[in-house]
Formats: C-alpha cells, structure tokens, sequence
C-alpha cells in the first residue's frame, strides 16, 4: 500500500483504502509522542516548510510538533513576516521556496483553491492546512482517527455537524470523510448557515439543533466565527448560543456514550457549554489535539520524498 | 480595383437571401448581388477584378460583436484596439462595440475621440465606443449623453457594474431614449453578489466559495423591465446567463415592450461544474451557471428570447488571472473563439445559419442602429466568410488578442472565419485563402 | 508474467524447535540467568521468533521475562529513496530499557541494516546494560561491522537468493526456505 499521490489538498480526492492506511500509519506513530526521547531519524535532512497565510496557532504547531518528531526541519513562514504585503502573488512566493529545496511546503489560505494553485506550480509535495471554507482535510483525518479510537469504527455511526457549515472547511472536510467511511451524517445551523444545496453531498439538513443531534453517536460542534455577526449572518451571539449552543438540556437527546467533538478553539459557552467541555467522559476535544500530531506524522512520513 | 466573390452560400437575413450568389464589390460598397453577374472567365481576363472562388464557403454580413472590452486607454498590458481589432477580424468579427470601463473611463468626448483616433490607425475592424452611463462609471452622476453621442458613441453602458440606483437607471432611459441612444444593462444586484466569485450552488458550496445567486441578475432584469415599461423606453440586456432571466425577458418580449437581449458562447457552452479545478479562466462575470441554464440560454436562442450573441471579451494578462481564484479577474478572451463555439450551435441543430447570422450581424447592427448587417447593394462591404468544415482546434498560443485567458484552450471546434472584408478590404485571410 | 521460483527447504519444523531450544538454553547461560534480561522481536519475523523463546525461557526457567516488539521502519537508512513506503507497525516496549540486558530477535540476519537501526531504536528507549543478538538463520553478505551472539542455523547463501524464515503464526507452517528465480 501506499499514498499514491503528490499531495494532499482535500479528503474529496483519497479513496477509503487511502484513509484508512493513513490512520492506521497514524496509529503506529501514536506512541512516539509518548516516549521519553520523543523522536525518530526518519525524516533527517528533509525540510518542510509551513506557508501560512493565515493566522493559527494550534494547526501550525501540531504540523511543526509532528516534523520535529520526525526529524524534520520546519521553516515556519506567516502572512506578518512574508511577501505578502510587498505585494508579492502566491506563485511568486512558492517559486522562491522551490528554489530552496523544501520537500514539503504545509500551505495554510483564507482563499479556497489556493493549495491546488501552489501545487500545480511547485514540484513539492504541498498538504492543505486549510484553504478558505473549502477543506481541512488534516483536520478531517484526525477527526475520523478519534471516532475510530473512542467507537471501535465510523460505518453505520449517526454524526452530526452542528454550527456555521457555510463558512467550514472542517464541515467540508468531514462530510467528505465520514460519509465515504459509511456515516450517516445531519448537519445543522441557522439558514444562513447553511451553505446552498449542501444536502446534495448526500447528508440530512435540519435548522433545529435537536433533530439533528437525535440518537447521534458523535456530535462535532463548529467554531462560531464572531465577526459573522456583523455580516447579519446571524442576529446576535446571544440568540445564537440560546438554540445552538450544546448543553446538559438538549445533549440527553443523543446517544447515551455520545461523544462531542470540536475543532478548537471553542467560545465556551457560545458552541458548547463549559460543564460539557470539560467532562471527560464525553468531550474529547484533547484527545483530538493528540491524534492530529500523530496524522500530521503519518502524512510527512508518507508524503516526503519518493513518490512515483 | 473590384472584388468578386465567387461560388459561395451567402445568407443575409435583412434581404431573406439564403443562396448560392455572387458579391461584386466595388468602391468599398457591395456593387451588385447575383447569380454569375460576371461570369469566371470575364473575371479572370479583366485585370481589374479580383476574383475569388468561395465554392463551398458560407458569406454573411460582416459579424458584429456588440460587447467587447478593448482595455485601452489604462490597461495596454491587456489589450490595445490594435490587438483587440486584429483579433476580431480573425474571428470573423467586421464591427466590435467596446464597453467604457477603461482608465479613464469612456465617460466624455475626448476618451471617445482617443478610440477612434486609435481604432482609425489600426485600421482592421469598425469600432463602436459605447459611452458609460454615469460619470467613472461609479452610478451617481450622469454622462453628457448628447456630447457624447455626437462624438461617436453608439450606445451608453456602465458595463462591468450595474446601475444599482433605479431612479439613476430611469433618468438614464428616459435621457437616451428621447436622444435614440440604445442603454445597455449589467445586470448585477451588487449586495445580493457581494463577495461571490462564481455561481451559487452546489459547487460553490463544495468549492467552499462565495456564491454569485442567479437572483442577483434577476433582480435588476427585473426592475429594468418595469423601468422600461413604465418609462416607455427601451433596455438592452447584456450578458444573460440564468434561465430565470430568459423567463422574465420571454414575458416581456410577449407583452411587446422593447427589451433586447445577449448572451455570450461561455453561457451556452460551459458550466460551473467545470470549475473544480480552481482554474481561473472560467472565472467571468456574470458566472457559469448550472446545466439547467445552459438548456434554458439555447432555449432563448432557439426562441428568439436572445437577440445576440457577444462574447463579452475581456482579456487579460497572467498575472490577473495566475492568483488565488477568488482574487483572480473576471473575464473570458473571446473574440477568437466566439464564431466557432457559436457556429456548434448549428452543427448541434440549436440554430440555423439563419438564425446564427441573425444573431452576430442583423440584429445587434439593429440593436445599435448601425448601418451594418446586410449586403443589400450599397451597403458597406462588411463580409465573413466562414469555412463550415474547418476543423480546427483553439490554441491560445495562435490569439491575436494579447488576452490568452480562455476556458477553451485545446477545444474542437468545427466551422471557422476564413475571410473578413471590412469596407471592401480583406482584412483577415485564412489560410485556405492566403493567396 | 510471472517467474518460476526453484524453492529449496533449508530446514523444517522441528530443526526450528530444535534451534530455538538450543538458544533458549545459551541466552540463559550466556547471562546466567533471567535477571534484567528482555527480549525485543524485530517485527515482523523476530516477533513470533521471540514470543517462542520467551515462552522456552519461561519453561526452563520460573517467570515471564518481559517481551517488547519493535518497528525499525523509522529508522531505516533507504527510506528517502524507497518509492513505496513500508507498512509500519506499532512500536510496543512497555518497560524500561535502562540497564537490562536486551536480547533482539529477528530471523534473518543479512546485511546487518536492519539491526543497526533496531540499535538506534533501541537507544531512543533507554540505554540499555547490554544489547545481544539471537537470529535463526545467519546468510552471511554483511554490510556492517554486526554480529550475531545467538545462531540458529549459519547458512552460507548467494546474494541472488532469498533466504525466507516462514512460521505458523504467519505463513500457516515451520520452515526456512532457499528460494531463487529460474
């Protein structure tokens, strides 16, 4: 087996055999994290780069964290500190990092499509850290790592998806990932969260929070971005945490061993509240962070050098 | 020194011709119009006669493009007229119409002077400067429509944005209409399309871009329609590409009111499925719709709901369109691609030659008021003459338009311009007729 | 098109058992014992070899002594150039390593690559009192200075051959094969 591909830009473009041979690659490097020496050679002499042109904190140091332990050296290059405000294009750019060798480049955009344009461009093997609202496909993969750690499989699973779908790559991500591993996905959100003809992806869409989270083994709440209330996306941030906030009230329609998933960082109290993120018995939003390093391992383990 | 074409199927809608015929064209005007009016051998002894056999060739009024961005004066790097003229009479083209929104803007007299001071050197196709509406364009303040038109505009427009003020939009129609001034419409509610970079739907939502709904055009078609109606006047719709504007403009056309109508080849032709890649050539505005307006755009073909077909071509260079999608500029180069992607619409049954001629010559030179469009005899020799079987192939790399920005690039095409004669002058040969 | 392989049987299941037995009882007298002794199998063939010799052990002598598994994968020297990516395993050594006496185990000892980097791995754990060898078949072509304090068979080969340990808890039966395309 192997990840027969350049790069990786979305979880729309890798089949189930490529998912799972990434998660189960994911698992064997779980326990590297857990050593006292906490690094392996393998990646000696390979340098990745990670181009982020959008601000993050947790998803650049869980790519950097993840090189690093595998001995990696990681250049870390943020929209403040690069080109970008001499003017200078995407292409432009990554023709200069080319020029230096990298192995991989770990592209981070607000503009969806922007990891498919460094690629097309740059010999590199490029991974989308997320690109606009388009994909989070590293993100997606931890995900999927978790609900597979915590329920023993995803096949025949009820997950739903609760918040700003339009404006979420995590969403896009997931959706793409779960349903081809055999979920059964509902999302739900205000309408105006809900981006056009999305049930077309082959998911049940709800405006009400309860019905979607009705006997669902996971619930992966979304980050509420809070400049989107000045976009009259919403009416107000009180309105909203009133029916779409997860709470002891309406988490007792769920299965019993729900467990409830975020991509971080939370507003507590707007998308979950504190008591049910800090329960370990159902929040597993730390285990998460843990398994994206392993994923982001496995991913420059198996995309550095030699691809056919 | 005359000019015989000889052998070929000429169609002129205006005249009801559709026949093999001969062409004299003499004094840059068509002389006479006929079956063997001189007959070969004449021809070819006469030493001042030059004959060309057109056996098996299509001849038609020389093709008008109504809606054309020619980006000069401001943005040279694009297009100059030079350029952009050359690249019609290759595709075919005898006439363009360009829209005002350069730098400056086409909004007074001496910018409609400079075009055609331009156009006059380059000297390839007749060029029709369409004056902007408002002052820059920027929707508050109107043109002087009268110092404009007597300078040489044809039409007014502030194409490239909408008039998004109704009460702007209807001193506009009123002002023109009494000054016999066609205004041509962007049809585009700005707030509904605010951030959006293509079309709303499924693949914006899967692309996770911001979506353009196909209301924001509906909309102000439709609050045109009623400002025309109310105000008695008439609006060209530019660009349609929905297929709720084609039922808005059907029923206008049925309660007789005066609203005219355009497409471009990009919206009978691609969709926005196409726009997965995150190739910015397919990046244009209005955008690619979904499969069931492409039906409905060659419905308003086939029905007459569209009078024309513009290909809205706008040119630009790499680095416009080498960026992230959603920073990337709108706009398809289309001007050497136009007759062949509209000529499948006869090879696919859609239109009739007849109708195709009708909709690049009779009726935007109407929708104008050009004095174009025909071959009735005295009129100017504006003539295409079109090679039904060339098979060929685009390749941006053979455009003359400084813009290679096209979607088509590598596309089979079937049909092709193989001469334009503009006032009685070969401007463009193919090169089946080089010599 | 597949190619014909002329398959010779270098030895059986009960030579095996018999080899293994033998360095059960050399492990045990070569350290006097089980005191700070473990056992690490190189996956894959090295693990069900060691699970074996832990479970010899044990008879002889009373008590498990810890049994670890190790994936060298990570510290392979020609993975940069390796177009297709080995499958990796799972690393488990529940236990400390620092001053024990590490027996590796694996079933092929060749070039020795393979144990220079189960060393490196190794040390990555702890540091280790001693670090010994047990192999079932010795084939010789060694590419570094490595060799081996346990043999189970020495089994001069020609580097055109492959020389493979097939067990029951994989291969479905006991036996070392010579293979070599006709």
């Amino acid at each position: 087996m192997k990840l027969n591909k350049k790069d990786l830009l979305g979880i729309k473009d890798i089949s189930v055999e490529e998912i799972n041979f990434i998660l189960e690659t994911a698992d064997s490097f779980l326990e590297i994290s857990t050593r006292e020496i906490k690094k392996v050679p393998t990646l000696r002499g390979k340098t990745i780069i990670n181009l982020f042109y959008e601000a993050s904190t947790r998803t650049r140091t869980s790519f950097e964290i993840a090189a690093k332990r595998l001995s990696a050296d990681t250049i870390n290059i943020s929209a403040s500190t690069s080109s970008v405000a001499k003017g200078e294009t995407l292409i432009d750019t990554a023709r200069n990092l080319e020029a230096m060798n990298p192995d991989i480049i770990v592209i981070r955009h607000s503009a969806a499509g922007a990891p498919h344009l460094l690629a097309s461009q740059v010999k590199q093997s490029i991974i989308n850290a997320g690109d606009g609202a388009h994909e989070h496909p590293t993100q997606a993969l931890l995900d999927m790592m978790t609900i597979k750690e915590k329920k023993g499989k995803i096949n025949g699973l009820k997950i739903a998806i609760i918040g700003d779908i339009a404006h979420s790559r995590v969403a896009r991500s997931n959706i793409y990932g779960l349903t081809k591993m055999g979920a059964q996905i509902t999302v739900a959100g205000p309408a105006t969260m809900l981006p056009r003809d999305i049930e077309q992806m082959g998911i049940k869409v709800y405006d009400k929070m309860q019905e979607a989270i009705t006997g669902a083994d996971v619930i992966m709440m979304l980050r509420i971005q809070l400049e989107r209330e000045k976009q009259n996306i919403f009416p107000s941030l009180r309105e909203y945490s009133q029916r779409f906030c997860l709470n002891r009230g309406n988490i007792a329609l769920a299965k019993k061993d729900v467990i409830v998933m975020h991509p971080g960082p939370i507003n507590r109290g707007v998308e979950i509240s504190p008591d049910i993120a800090d329960d370990l018995t159902q929040s597993v939003i730390l285990d998460q962070v843990n398994k994206g390093v392993a994923v982001r391992m496995a991913l420059l383990f198996l995309l550095a050098g030699g691809h056919e | 020194m005359k000019l015989l074409l000889k052998g070929a199927r000429v169609i002129d809608p205006a005249q009801k011709i559709d026949s093999l015929t001969d062409i004299l064209i003499q004094d840059g005007r068509i002389a006479d119009l006929g079956k063997d009016i001189i007959k070969t051998d004449k021809a070819k002894s006469s030493t001042d006669i030059k004959l060309i056999n057109l056996t098996g060739m299509i001849v038609t009024p020389g093709l008008i493009d109504m809606h054309t961005h020619l980006r000069e004066p401001g943005f040279e790097y694009k297009e100059t007229i030079a350029s952009g003229c050359a690249a019609a009479v290759a595709g075919g083209f005898t006439s363009i119409a360009c829209m005002p929104n350069t730098d400056p803007v086409n909004d007074n007299r001496s910018i409609t002077e400079f075009i055609r001071r331009k156009a006059a050197e380059a000297n390839m196709a007749n060029v029709y400067p369409i004056g902007a509406i408002s002052i820059g364009s920027k929707g508050s303040q109107l043109t002087e429509f009268w110092d404009l038109k007597d300078a040489g505009i044809i039409a007014l427009s502030d194409d490239g944005r909408p008039v998004m003020d109704a009460a702007l939009m209807r001193r506009a129609l009123e002002y023109a209409h009494s000054l016999g001034l066609p205004v041509i419409q962007h049809c585009e509610d700005i707030n509904l399309s605010a951030g959006g970079c293509m079309n709303e739907g499924y693949y914006s939502t899967i692309l996770g871009l911001r979506g353009i709904p196909s209301i924001a055009e509906e909309a102000i078609i439709a609050r045109d329609i009623l400002i025309a109606e109310y105000t008695h006047t008439s609006v060209h719709i530019a660009h349609v590409s929905t297929a709720g504007s084609l039922r808005l403009i059907r029923e206008a056309k049925k309660r007789n009111l005066k609203i005219t109508a355009e497409t471009a080849p990009h919206y009978f032709t691609l969709t926005d499925e196409l726009l997965q890649g995150y190739d910015t050539n397919f990046k244009v505005n209005p955008p690619l719709r979904n499969a069931q307006d492409v039906a409905a755009i060659r419905e308003g073909l086939m029905d007459g709901t569209i009078d024309a077909i513009a290909c809205d071509h706008a040119p630009h260079a790499r680095t416009d369109k080498e960026v992230e999608f959603e920073y990337a500029q709108n706009g398809i180069s289309g001007l050497d691609t136009s007759l062949g992607l509209s000529f499948t619409l006869v090879n696919e049954g859609v239109l009739t030659l007849e109708k195709l001629v009708e909709k690049m010559s009779t009726n935007p030179a109407r929708i104008l008021n050009l004095p174009k469009g025909t071959l009735a005899p005295g009129s100017d020799a504006d003539i295409t003459v079109i090679d039904p079987q060339l098979k060929w192939t685009v390749d941006v790399k053979d455009f003359q338009s400084r813009g290679k920005n096209s979607p088509f690039n590598g596309r089979q095409c079937l049909g092709k311009a193989v001469m334009t004669i503009v006032g009685g002058e070969i401007k463009y040969a193919g090169a089946s007729l080089k010599s | 098109m597949t190619r014909k392989k002329n398959t010779k049987t270098v030895m059986d299941k009960e030579g095996i058992d018999r080899c293994l037995t033998r360095i059960a009882y050399e492990i045990l007298e070569k350290n006097k014992g089980t005191k700070d002794l473990v056992l690490v199998g190189i996956r894959t063939g090295g693990v069900y070899l060691a699970e074996r010799l832990q479970k010899k052990i044990s008879v002889i002598e009373e008590g498990e002594i810890p049994l670890g598994i190790l994936d060298i994968t990570l510290y392979r020297d020609d993975l940069s150039s390796a177009k297709r990516k080995p499958r990796l395993g799972k690393t488990k050594i529940p236990f400390s390593l620092d001053d024990k006496i590490v027996v590796l185990i694996d079933d092929v000892l060749f070039t020795g690559r393979t144990i220079r980097a189960a060393m490196d791995a190794l040390i990555d754990f702890g540091r280790p009192k001693m670090i010994q060898l047990a192999v079932l078949i010795d084939r010789g072509h060694r590419e570094l200075p490595i060799r081996a304090d346990f043999v189970g068979k020495n089994l001069p080969s020609s580097l055109w051959q492959a020389v493979s340990v097939k067990l029951v808890e994989k291969n479905g039966a006991d036996e070392v094969v010579i293979e070599e395309e006709t």
